[in-house]
């Protein structure tokens, strides 16, 4: 059945471009038409103008979808930092995140003195992204 | 003169308006409603190939994990596959009466049952890490289930056709895409044995207890006697750095049981959903339980906490669902010392110098020590 809905998928998106072609194509012309139209003076160039723009607009927010689409499809991993604390001399160490690593683990003597050092913390920083909400407080 | 309005003028141009703009007039009473459907079918569409992806990655980190860790002599991957697929049937609630009891056996023979089935799939992991694993593949299996119903729902609308089984699937998808991700974030903080969220408990519980002196209390818990502000404090956690929850009501019951239930307070700090709007990491104070899971354990609590009459205080840290199955977010990280000091206020403030109480730090002990 999972590979009916990718194949339905698959078919759809094939079908997505063919029409994303076709409508950029067709106000291609639409918009050469109206330059040829302007140069006679005709009445209905306004209209062709109108199409022309309005198929433009709308294939390139489809062609832009897709492409969005394609780019959602990864697992990301945050990158996760450990902070290691000598308990005597407070010697701090900031490195990313190894397997094995835990929450008030015990890594050893410290370097400068004779403390023991310790994980402190391990944790991963969110960066706020986009604009900023409206916070009803 | 009135129709005449309805007819365009002299031009071809504006003919073939007026015909179009008719045609998607007479298409849009007859098959709009068949469109508005096959657009929200489209949608369900690329949100299950991404639930189908983000299963699809599941399965095989927990594949990965279990090779890397457990060293299994045969490939994993149909008992991982067997696994993923495990069905736990709730007792029948028809007579209510001592149904907790009932639920909590069967989550017994549950847990050891998937514990036995990672211990056969990496023979040579530790404790730590067969808790790990065993959070890796809950994490998968439930990746597994929402994209089954998912997929149940989506076959079922495009087979009958039904705007409504379609509508109210594609109305909380959303909702059901985050939970999708949150699961697939803990599964990599599983699977690398990295603090989750849902720790936070466990973290406070951890700093208090550390340079203690800790015995193992029930099933997966510790316990350290703590000398704090004057009283004396038996701190419970579960036990770490492996991935499990402990049962916290069982061992609070033994404190309270073994200082005949002589236990000025209870203080119960764990992660809580927040709502939206609310800051992660922000602590809120009130009284009550503070546990999730099935209930087994609250009830417990409660049930002892009735017998001798000990008023329970609850601190909860504020997250909200995609945080408390990640790697812990440094807003949560900080507010665990933030929750050390109101622990200690409320000790300060509800009881005396010379009381016997107890602090619970509830939650996944993955990647906190103690």
């Amino acid at each position: 059945m999972s590979e009916e809905i990718e194949r339905t998928a698959r078919r759809f998106s094939s079908i997505v471009l063919i029409v994303i072609i076709v409508v950029l194509v067709l106000s291609l012309t639409a918009l050469y038409q109206a330059y040829e139209l302007y140069l006679t003076n005709d009445p209905t160039v306004g209209y062709y103008l109108l199409i022309g723009f309005v198929g433009l607009a709308l294939s390139t927010y489809m062609l832009f979808q897709t492409r969005r689409r394609i780019q959602g499809f990864t697992l990301k991993t945050p990158p996760i930092t450990t902070t290691i604390v000598c308990s005597k001399c407070g010697l701090k160490n900031v490195r990313n995140f190894e397997r094995g690593d835990y929450i008030l683990k015990e890594l050893g003597p410290c370097t400068k003195c004779e403390g023991t050092m310790m994980i402190s913390a391990i944790y991963r920083e969110v960066k706020q992204k986009g604009k900023k909400e409206k916070v009803f407080t | 003169m009135l129709p005449a309005q309805f007819f365009p003028g002299q031009d071809s141009l504006s003919w073939i308006f007026q015909i179009i703009f008719t045609l998607l007039f007479i298409v849009m009473i007859f098959y709009g409603q068949r469109i508005q459907m096959y657009v929200m079918i489209r949608e369900i569409e690329g949100s299950l190939l991404r639930l189908k992806f983000i299963r699809d990655e599941g399965r095989k980190i927990a594949i990965k994990t279990i090779k890397e860790t457990g060293k299994p002599e045969v490939d994993p991957t149909k008992r991982v596959d067997q696994f993923l697929e495990y069905v736990t049937i709730p007792p029948q609630s028809m007579d209510p009466a001592g149904i907790v009891w009932k639920l909590e056996h069967i989550l017994d023979v549950r847990e050891d049952r998937f514990k036995d089935d990672v211990k056969l799939m990496a023979p040579a992991a530790d404790e730590t890490n067969i808790n790990n694993l065993e959070n890796t593949l809950e994490a998968a299996a439930a990746l597994n289930i929402i994209y089954k119903v998912i997929r149940h729902f989506y076959i079922l609308g495009k087979k009958t056709l039904s705007l409504y089984i379609i509508m109210q699937i594609q109305m909380i998808l959303p909702l059901i895409m985050r939970e999708a991700e949150a699961y697939a974030s803990a599964l990599k903080a599983f699977s690398f044995g990295q603090p989750i969220g849902d720790g936070a408990g466990a973290l406070v519980a951890a700093k208090l207890m550390h340079g203690h002196r800790k015995q193992k209390i029930e099933k997966d818990c510790v316990v350290a006697k703590v000398p704090l502000e004057g009283r004396t404090a038996y701190v419970i956690k579960a036990e770490g750095p492996g991935g499990n929850v402990g049962k916290p009501g069982e061992a609070i019951k033994r404190v309270v049981e073994k200082n005949d239930g002589k236990i000025s307070a209870i203080i119960m700090i764990d992660a809580a959903l927040k709502l939206e709007g609310e800051k992660p990491g922000e602590i809120a104070e009130g009284v009550g339980a503070a546990i999730g899971g099935p209930g087994t354990e609250q009830y417990k609590i409660e049930e002892s906490i009735l017998k001798y009459k000990i008023p329970i205080n609850a601190v909860i840290i504020k997250e909200d669902i995609g945080d408390a199955v990640s790697p812990m977010r440094k807003e949560i990280f900080d507010a665990t010392e933030v929750a050390v000091e109101t622990v200690k206020r409320v000790i300060k403030e509800r009881t005396k110098e010379g009381d016997t109480i107890i602090i619970a730090g509830i939650g996944n002990s993955i990647g906190v020590g103690q």
